[in-house]
């Protein structure tokens, strides 16, 4: 059964790939036999099938597949923005029945404020949230220092080129210190250059603030170049193929998209979510 | 990494890129000179036009007895202007102060929705000019009824604009305020108004150019004051000179009140004027 040998690597995967100090792995987001179901005009298309995940606290984890996946799916139903037609999640061992305010969010698309400066973007969280205005400030200048947006914040979205605005939308995204960060492929309306870059920018930040990510790409290598975990999923219904550790050591490099280890992750992934 | 300054740099440069080869002083020269140039031109047909035929004055006068009227008449067309203006403003603040709320309540309930929105419609479709002597029969010839087709026809756009701006939210936006559990003041303050500003504005700048229309409609009908009713009166007494130059006041009238609320948004939406 697939759903169970998505399980049993969650059980059996120690802390071989991570290079965390004696931190011994702790689960963040339990999926416990998620359905998703939409009424359509023919009638019920299965999103996605009985997922069964554990995301560990602190790790790098992408969710791929082609589109009809239920990649994106699944990540809105972590934001519980939508609900599960069966199945639950909980979140730090509690039951995610409404939004968390320990999540937060990158879409595709930066969707910025075009009437608010860079730095009062990246505030709107912390100001819904009632947080403390010149700590959020305060936090909210050191991303956009560590984003290489300093000197930008007084900047309007419109003048910004479509990079820039996504490593905004970034820092938006962690500005209410959330230990789970959510990404919608978010780096897929980028070029390749701008694409590869800021991959390796959210290394950096989550090297300096540690949180769960979970990453949604159909990008092959650029889920196994970022992450500790790459899961598999295939279409029709939507469901998880195999969970995968990456044995990439890190820091990552792009030029360990060149190692064996790499070519064999990739080979693996795509005949997974090939499979139909 | 990439560097920021450069980025910024390298989009600066494909914004200007496409019409770099185009001096831009000669293209407002071309921009303001042309129509100029035009309009000049057609004065001067109309002027020699009307001397050939020996057209008289009451039927159509030059563009230069024109001229005169405005000299012997500038105090009767100032007080009958600023009757117009009045009216004119009157009632366009009034559709915005009634329009806008409409607009907000009939987006936040899908039942004043199904209900309003017919009845909008409807009254939409009503003839104004059909409207306006039933007004000056229920409400007499003040100012009130004037004010009350200028916020008839303007009503209408402004509704329909501010309404469909405060759904136009990206579906991405919301989901990021609406996963902060944003309660719906906030939603509201920080998202839904001020992305439908813009619409807003394009709705005000239709409904600008009908309220002046409006005035004169109702002045039309029925009233003692007012540039609608100088034309009626002086074409009713051969003044034909007089009237055209009332035209062009409430002409001119309409044009500075359009770019006057193009001013005010340029001030309010700059992220959305900006070219």
């Amino acid at each position: 059964m697939l759903a169970s040998s998505s399980l049993e690597v969650v059980t059996t995967a120690g802390s071989i790939d991570r290079p965390k100090a004696g931190a011994r792995a702790v689960t963040k987001i339990q999926i416990f036999d998620l359905y998703k179901t939409y009424a359509t005009r023919t009638g019920r298309t299965t999103a996605l099938q009985k997922v069964d995940l554990d995301i560990r606290e602190n790790e790098f984890i992408a969710l791929v597949g082609p589109s009809g996946c239920g990649k994106s799916t699944l990540l809105k139903l972590i934001t519980a923005l939508i609900k599960p037609s069966r199945g639950k999640i909980l979140l730090g061992g509690t039951l995610l029945d409404k939004p968390s305010r320990e999540v937060g969010i990158v879409f595709q698309q930066p969707v910025l404020m075009p009437w608010r400066g860079v730095l009062d973007n990246v505030l709107l969280p912390a100001e819904i949230l009632g947080l403390d205005m010149t700590e959020a400030k305060a936090r909210a200048r050191e991303l956009l220092e560590l984003v290489g947006l300093g000197g930008f914040e007084d900047r309007y979205p419109g003048e910004l080129s479509g990079g820039m605005q996504q490593r905004a939308a970034i820092c938006r995204g962690l500005v209410h210190n959330p230990s789970v960060l959510l990404m919608d492929e978010p780096f897929a309306a980028l070029d390749a250059m701008t694409r590869e870059d800021l991959g390796f920018e959210l290394l950096r930040i989550w090297e300096r603030h540690r949180k769960t990510v979970v990453f949604v790409t159909h990008n092959i290598s650029e889920a196994i170049l970022l992450s500790d975990r790459v899961v598999a999923m295939s279409p029709r219904p939507g469901r998880i193929e195999k969970v995968i550790d990456i044995v990439l050591p890190r820091p990552r490099t792009l030029d360990m998209q060149f190692s064996p280890e790499f070519k064999a992750h990739s080979d693996e992934i795509r005949a997974l979510i090939r499979r139909t | 990494m990439t560097d920021p300054s450069s980025a910024s740099l390298s989009s600066a440069e494909t914004d200007d890129g496409a019409e770099a080869w185009v001096d831009p002083e000669r293209v407002s020269l071309k921009n303001v000179l042309l129509p100029l140039l035009t309009f000049s031109v057609l004065l001067l047909i109309w002027e020699a036009a009307v001397w050939q035929a020996r057209i008289p004055a009451w039927l159509l006068p030059a563009p230069t007895v024109i001229g005169e009227a405005f000299a012997d008449w500038w105090r009767e067309l100032l007080t009958h202007s600023l009757v117009t203006l009045y009216e004119t403003l009157a009632g366009f603040a009034l559709s915005i102060a009634l329009g806008v709320p409409l607009a907000v309540a009939v987006v936040y309930s899908p039942v004043l929705q199904k209900t309003i929105y017919p009845i909008l419609l409807a009254l939409q479709s009503v003839p104004k000019v059909a409207i306006a002597p039933l007004l000056a029969l229920w409400i007499g010839f003040g100012a009130m009824p004037k004010i009350i087709v200028v916020f008839l026809v303007c009503f209408f756009p402004i509704v329909v604009s501010t309404a469909t701006g405060l759904t136009a939210v990206p579906p991405a936006l919301m989901d990021l305020i609406r996963s902060l559990s944003a309660s719906p003041y906030q939603t509201f303050v920080k998202a839904r108004f001020p992305t439908a500003m813009p619409h807003i504005f394009v709705g005000l700048k239709i409904a600008i150019t009908f309220a002046v229309i409006g005035a004169v409609i109702g002045e039309f009908v029925g009233s003692e004051s007012g540039l609608g009713y100088l034309i009626l009166v002086s074409s009713s007494q051969s003044r034909t000179p007089l009237a055209f130059a009332a035209l062009v006041v409430l002409t001119l009238m309409s044009i500075v009140l359009y770019y006057a609320v193009e001013y005010i948004e340029r001030l309010m939406v700059p992220w959305a004027t900006k070219t």
